[in-house]
């Protein structure tokens, strides 16, 4: 029983002092004088914002990438004890003394810590010396983009720890795959590398090229696991099964998760709300749905309304019309009728109330009972404030002459007749005799007369027009856009008979109760739309550049500049780094086509399991970068330099993978491959030398003279800061 | 791999079926092919059986044939006006009769053969083709029409021989050739003045051609190789010349000839030297004779179009002067500038135009709120500016004075002639590229500021040197910031009319885009002299007319606001186009596919897709199929892979194109879908029939689901017909319509 006694008690530590090492060094470089310079660096100044948003609980909308990275650094803010009280406007502004700029910096620089020790690890799992993956680890180090991209509150050396996490513990389970399916480590690895992948694509969407390139390779391993007919078919459908379950199932829960956890946490209103559906306002707190509480959910005849057109592009604007009328004739000569204006007003006004009227009858108050209008109904739409009947006929429109112009109907007795009979189209429904719901119904006006529809045209009126946007009725309806459909957002039964009382009811703060139930994945579906097509103006950035100028580093960004000194941060990679990456992918590339046309013709230079190691790192590294890199070239948003660096992660593991072939294969005699030896050293301390030169740009803790930076603007397309003095 | 290699087995092990089901086909072929046909007995001798055989089987062609002529040549001359597309293409093709230069975003080879087509049939090019709905009159208009429904017939038989060839299978092909015939889509879209039926042709007799040469793969370099080869070649740069998106079928044959070599070099029975003459063999027929091809439909291009025309603006004013007509063309111009001059300036880079400015202000928030200066490729007064010298404002055209030329080097200032304001730069940034200034329009009358100063230099020269009118490459350096002007080559937003952005760059590196030279140029004071401008070479009016039409691909932009056809509509047959008539009294014809037709393509390529995958996991498994079974598993894996891989890369690319798209961009998609279908339920009902043992049941399933199917799409052909041959009366939206039943989808708005 006391078995255990005879025998002393051992612990065996097997600590590899190289990953120690390694991981001391990474924190040294990324984590020292972290908080400097106490100042908004450049983009800082844009997750600030979200990081204040996530603090005060306020909802926004972002739409450069799912909300998990900004969760990451909410949570540095969260643990800091941040209030987000910060005003984050300018770049360069120093912070206040409640900002936790430590704290805030900490997670992306541990991030871009650990990938030093994580590239030894990757390249050890391809099966390479730990020389070769030390090098890998060296040369991640001394990388001065990558330093200076993780010194500070970004994403992206957070976004390349996820894809490089994803690779290792893929090799990880692969490796444990040829000894031991099914154990402990490998469900870890395995489901590692799923959550891995989906933390990738919910710090950004480019995340998602990682995930595809390891779903790639997995399903290549899969398919030759088919194949293994030592194998059972049961046992095929256990492996094919957790599979689909770890690198399928699992991210897509994850991503589903970071919603859930983002819409928790953010569920006050504020500044985005009017991009997103009034429905979704109203599952917010304070907002509209202070405003929508307590309003009858059912629009009757008689009920006094606000139309917000639901697709709110290029502004969210609800249905309006004053006092003013067309003019007589526009400026390119083409004439109007005259009659009073109706446009798309982008503000709350007492303009934006509409009664809705049963054409039958004369009354503009709800009777009792309320009579509900359903789909299909013909009603009359009555602007409050003039009493004016919402109209539209054959004549065209301001700026849209294909379609119809829409206004508010005044009898000028000349033979232009009223034409305002509208038939209501409920394009959500559930049944035809639905009814008009408030805030619920997406709704459709039919022109009774002319079936012209209802349409925001998205042009802005002239002066004329108060720079409103142009309501017009379009008589050719192409297919359904929701530029045509409108939804009531206030609502309230009408009680006053009389003119002048009905205008002081319209001035007086709407009574509104509609359930503030939106299901979780309702509004999850909703915000994801809005925030994959939601469109940020695509002008050029003063340090914007072209994929092209990437490769060759013909860019810099200039991060920060110190107040006073000359002291700078530049965004910069190390030279001789990112030559001979680009230089060994385009040597891999070659290799690899020569060894695969002289193995189709049964010449096999390379002994099969080092083949075969040679093509998995470069269907993950060379394949890596490609994915990483390419589809850029399709993007039309705004690119910078530093969606380059995931691709370059992957070049410079690839970097020694390169050298040490090219010394085991292609330097057979002793004398020449201790010559490659010290070319590899020589290359390396002038990599080291690079470092050290652009140092001062990297961490920007050092003034530099004049001369010193001009000196250092090795290429005229760097935008080196010098000042006039 | 080539489906070559796996024919031999397939093949063999397909030919005893054929016998089998031929008695079936004579009930779906119909009586007059029946005596034929039944006369085929495996009972027979075999020569003799063979020789029927083959009579049949042209007899079935000579069927599929001329129900397809017949179908697309019905009411062919209905409606006698111009229908949708047919107002530019129709337009085009008048062009080349006669002769006056026109621009468009499609390569010429397509508006040519329409051009040639209402040549040869006595069209003599006056008709106007100004709006859709114009009434031809007395125009002749059927031989174009003619033509196009020529080719757009040939798509059936094409198809059928497609799968046939690939299947081996006579049902197979029947089938597609019935699907393809009775979709009233092609049916409309053969009908008309279009690229499409033209563009179809030749993708399909690509794809025929190379499919015939891969079944001559184990006859290496003998005469029907050589010709399956080159015809191919022949196609590709046909379907190339009529639009771009021609490069698909490129694609499509790149990737068989890869694989093919690929299979032929791991072959090491064959010598390098062999495969090498293959690579070869495949370098000239589908690289160097395609691009010469393509290149000589150019040549005829630019020699046909001679007359100057509406597209001069778009081209460098070097090409403009080849055309008769221009003011360009054996010029007689002042040949040194001199102040005073008004004068056009055109940016060198292909496609930017010339410098341009009109009365509109940039907008708020875009650098400084002064009149906007761009580069616009049309001809127009806007373009025409006047060179003044710097300090004076005196009008130097005023006889007192004497002349005085620019020199390289002067200081001048450019007065915009229409709303005499100068050409102006100043540190704002410019409102595109950012690291630029502005340059904008400033002062009142001609009175500026130093900002409006600019220097002139001739590149490459000394100073004091005369300008010349086209034959120097000037440079206008900015005097007070040192920037230099230029254009960045950006369509500004609709603010700035969707022309390009001109700024003001500060860095000297000499590209194209900041070196002008002038076109026009008017000086009473100077006497005119005939020029002969620099002709260009062929290649680089090659390079740049098709830089020109990429600009205006990408000019074609989508606007918000605005229903846009999307690629997901097409497959599901979401929404049609109205070729013609809009309101119940109108003829109405409406592009959309027979619906039966379409929703069964879709419904074939989910299930080809799990059969598929079935049977490739089966045989990575080891699992030995039954030698029929292998047979069909090699058909629908090799010949329905290539179909499936057709069309992918004919709808795939569209999610990525940010152009504006039309529903007609998917049917060659549509075309190798319906042959994918074809084949898949050809192999669907025999698998069906094998897996139930008794031979006389087996068969019966297979006549009749095939029977079944064709009967389906006729009678459907038969339901739908007046989308495409025209219909009159209330629209289907109105119950007294006989379309009212028809109407499946509520998108549909004929």
């Amino acid at each position: 029983m006391l078995g255990f006694l005879k025998r002393p008690v051992v612990v065996t530590a097997d600590i590899n002092l190289n990953v120690v090492v390694l991981t001391a060094v990474g924190l040294l470089s990324r984590l020292w004088q972290l908080a400097y310079p106490r100042a908004v660096v450049f983009d800082e100044v844009y997750y600030g914002q979200y990081i204040s948003f996530y603090m005060k609980r306020i909802f926004f909308l972002d739409g450069s990438g799912p909300p998990f990275g900004h969760m990451l650094l909410a949570l540095g803010g969260y643990l800091g004890g941040f209030d987000g009280n910060f005003l984050w406007n300018r770049i360069g502004a120093e912070y206040s003394s409640n900002v936790p700029v430590w704290s805030l910096r900490l997670l992306p620089a541990l991030t871009g810590a650990l990938l030093v020790p994580m590239a030894y690890q990757i390249l050890l799992e391809l099966g390479f010396s730990h020389c070769t993956a030390t090098g890998a680890a060296l040369l991640m180090l001394i990388e001065n983009a990558l330093i200076t991209q993780s010194r500070l509150m970004l994403l992206e050396s957070v976004l390349i720890f996820f894809n490089l996490l994803a690779v290792l513990s893929y090799l990880k389970f692969s490796n444990s795959q040829k000894q031991r399916p099914f154990s402990l480590s490998w469900w870890f690895w395995l489901t590692l590398t799923g959550v891995a992948c989906s933390c990738a694509v919910g710090v950004k969407y480019v995340g998602v090229c990682t995930y595809l390139l390891v779903l790639a390779v997995a399903g290549v391993h899969a398919w030759h696991l088919i194949g293994d007919r030592t194998l059972s078919h049961v046992r095929v459908l256990c492996h094919l099964l957790a599979r689909a379950a770890a690198l399928l199932v699992v991210p897509a829960l994850m991503y589903l998760l970071f919603f859930y956890v983002h819409l928790i946490l953010v569920y006050r209103s504020g500044p985005h709300d009017q991009i997103m559906s009034s429905a979704f306002q109203a599952s917010l707190e304070g907002g509209l749905a202070r405003i929508t509480q307590g309003q009858p959910l059912e629009v009757a005849y008689g009920s006094q309304v606000t139309l917000k057109n639901v697709f709110g592009k290029p502004v969210p604007c609800w249905l309006h019309s004053h006092q003013s009328t067309y003019p007589m004739i526009y400026e390119n000569g083409r004439g109007s009728s005259h009659q009073q204006q109706v446009t798309c007003y982008p503000f709350k006004d007492v303009n934006n109330w509409w009664i809705v009227k049963d054409p039958g009858r004369h009354q503009l108050v709800v009777s009792n009972p309320p009579r509900p209008v359903r789909h299909g109904d013909v009603v009359q739409l009555v602007h409050g404030m003039t009493t004016r009947f919402l109209n539209t006929h054959d004549v065209a429109a301001p700026l849209s002459p294909h379609s119809q112009e829409v206004s508010c109907y005044v009898d000028y007795n000349i033979s232009m007749p009223s034409q305002n009979l509208w038939r209501l189209d409920i394009v959500n429904r559930e049944s035809d005799t639905e009814v008009w719901k408030t805030i619920l119904s997406e709704v459709r006006l039919v022109h009774v007369n002319t079936s012209a529809v209802l349409k925001l045209s998205g042009a802005h009126l002239p002066d004329w027009g108060f720079r409103q946007l142009e309501v017009v009725g379009e008589k050719l309806s192409r297919g359904y856009h929701e530029s045509m459909v409108w939804n009531v957002e206030e609502h309230r039964y009408g009680k006053s008979q009389e003119q002048k009382e009905r205008e002081l009811e319209l001035h007086s703060p709407a009574q509104m109760d509609v359930s503030r139930n939106l299901s979780f994945m309702a509004r999850f579906l909703e915000l994801q739309w809005r925030m994959l097509t939601v469109r940020s103006d695509d002008s050029e950035h003063k340090y914007s550049s072209s994929p092209l100028d990437w490769i060759t580093l013909d860019t810099s960004i200039a991060y920060w500049l110190h107040p006073r000194t000359s002291a700078q941060i530049h965004l910069l990679g190390n030279v001789v780094i990112w030559a001979s990456a680009s230089l060994a992918t385009l040597v891999y590339a070659l290799l690899f086509l020569w060894y695969l046309l002289r193995r189709r013709r049964s010449i096999h230079d390379l002994p099969e399991d080092s083949w075969l190691r040679w093509v998995l790192a470069g269907a993950l590294c060379a394949g890596g970068w490609a994915v990483n890199y390419l589809p850029f070239f399709l993007m039309e948003k705004t690119l910078f330099l530093y969606h380059y660096l995931p691709a370059l992660t992957f070049q410079i593991l690839l970097l020694p993978v390169v050298l040490q072939h090219i010394s085991d294969h292609l330097c057979r005699p002793p004398l020449l491959r201790s010559l490659f030896s010290g070319l590899v050293v020589a290359w390396y301390s002038c990599a080291c030398h690079v470092f050290n030169t652009l140092r001062p740009l990297t961490y920007g803790d050092r003034s530099l003279s004049p001369s010193e930076l001009k000196a250092l603007r090795w290429k005229d397309s760097w935008d080196i800061l010098i000042r006039k003095s | 791999m080539p489906p070559a290699v796996g024919r031999g087995p397939a093949g063999s092990e397909l030919r005893p079926r054929r016998g089998r089901c031929g008695p079936q086909l004579t009930r779906a072929v119909g009586p007059d092919v029946a005596a034929e046909l039944t006369a085929r007995s495996p009972k027979r001798p075999a020569r003799g059986s063979r020789r029927f055989e083959a009579a049949g089987r042209w007899a079935l062609l000579a069927l599929v044939t001329l129900l397809s002529f017949a179908t697309r040549f019905h009411r062919l001359d209905e409606p006698p006006h111009i229908c949708w597309d047919e107002t530019h293409f129709g337009k085009m093709g008048s062009y080349y009769i006669n002769r006056t230069f026109f621009f468009d975003v499609h390569p010429p080879l397509g508006k040519m053969l329409i051009g040639l087509a209402g040549y040869l049939s006595g069209y003599d090019g006056t008709f106007l083709f100004q709006k859709p709905g114009d009434k031809y009159e007395h125009h002749n208009y059927m031989g174009m029409r003619g033509f196009c429904a020529f080719l757009g017939s040939l798509l059936v038989p094409f198809a059928y021989l497609t799968v046939l060839e690939l299947s081996k299978s006579l049902p197979a092909a029947l089938l597609t050739a019935a699907l393809l015939t009775f979709d009233t889509g092609c049916l409309t879209l053969s009908q008309y003045i279009l690229l499409d039926p033209i563009l179809m042709f030749f993708i399909m007799a690509a794809m025929l051609s190379m499919v015939k040469y891969n079944s001559c793969a184990d006859r290496p370099f003998s005469a029907p190789w050589w010709f399956w080869l080159s015809l191919t070649g022949i196609n590709l740069a046909g379907a190339l010349g009529v639009k771009f998106v021609g490069l698909f079928i490129i694609l499509q044959v790149g990737w068989n000839t890869i694989s093919d070599l690929w299979h032929l070099f791991g072959d090491l029975s064959l010598s390098v030297v062999t495969v090498g003459k293959h690579l070869t063999a495949r370098i000239l027929c589908l690289i160097v004779l395609p691009l010469t091809l393509y290149t000589a439909t150019y040549a005829v291009h630019f020699m046909v179009l001679n007359k100057s025309g509406p597209g001069d603006g778009f081209f460098s004013s070097a090409f403009q002067a080849r055309l008769s007509g221009n003011n360009l063309h054996n010029a007689s111009i002042p040949e040194h500038l001199a102040y005073g001059s008004v004068i056009t300036v055109k940016n060198l880079r292909m496609a930017i135009g010339y410098l341009h400015s009109h009365r509109h202000l940039y907008p708020e928030g875009v650098g400084a709120r002064q009149q906007q200066v761009t580069t616009y490729l049309h001809k127009d007064y806007n373009n025409l500016w006047i060179i003044k010298k710097h300090n004076t404002n005196a009008d130097p055209l005023d006889p007192s004075f004497p002349v005085e030329f620019v020199r390289h080097g002067d200081i001048i200032r450019l007065e915009h002639k229409e709303t005499s304001r100068n050409l102006h730069s100043h540190y704002h940034e410019a409102p595109l590229t950012r690291k630029h200034y502005q340059v904008t329009g400033y002062g009142i009358n001609g009175t500026g500021d130093s900002n409006d100063f600019w220097r002139i230099e001739v590149v490459n020269r000394k100073f004091g040197n005369r300008i010349k009118v086209l034959r120097s490459r000037i440079r206008l350096i900015h005097l007070v910031t040192g920037c230099v002007l230029g254009s960045s080559g950006k369509v500004l937003p609709k603010w700035g009319w969707e022309q390009l952005e001109v700024t003001c760059t500060p860095y000297l590196k000499e590209t194209l885009n900041s070196i002008w030279n002038v076109e026009d140029h008017i000086n009473p004071k100077l006497p005119n002299i005939s020029l002969d401008v620099l002709q260009p070479t062929f290649p680089e009016i090659l390079l740049e007319s098709h830089m020109v039409m990429i600009r205006g691909n990408n000019g074609l932009k989508p606007k918000d606001n605005e229903f846009t056809s999307k690629p997901w509509h097409w497959p599901i047959n979401y929404q049609g186009l109205r070729f013609s008539g809009i309101n119940d009294t109108d003829f109405r014809v409406y592009l959309l596919g027979n619906p039966v037709v379409w929703w069964l393509n879709l419904l074939s390529i989910a299930l080809y897709l799990l059969l598929g995958s079935i049977m490739a996991v089966a045989v990575q498994r080891g699992a030995r199929l039954p030698a029929e079974v292998e047979g069909l598993s090699q058909v629908l894996l090799q010949g329905g892979g290539q179909l499936l891989l057709g069309w992918m890369l004919h709808y795939f690319p569209f999610f990525l194109m940010g152009r504006i798209l039309y529903f007609h961009h998917y049917f060659p998609a549509m075309l190798f879908s319906s042959m994918l279908t074809g084949i898949l339920w050809d192999t669907l009902l025999q698998l069906c029939a094998w897996s139930l043992a008794s031979s006389s049941l087996a068969r019966g399933i297979y006549a009749v689901g095939l029977l079944s199917l064709l009967l389906g799409t006729a009678y459907s052909f038969y339901l739908f017909h007046p989308l495409a041959y025209g219909m009159v009366g209330p629209l289907a939206q109105d119950p007294r319509s006989p379309m009212a039943g028809l109407r499946w989808l509520e998108s549909w708005d004929f």
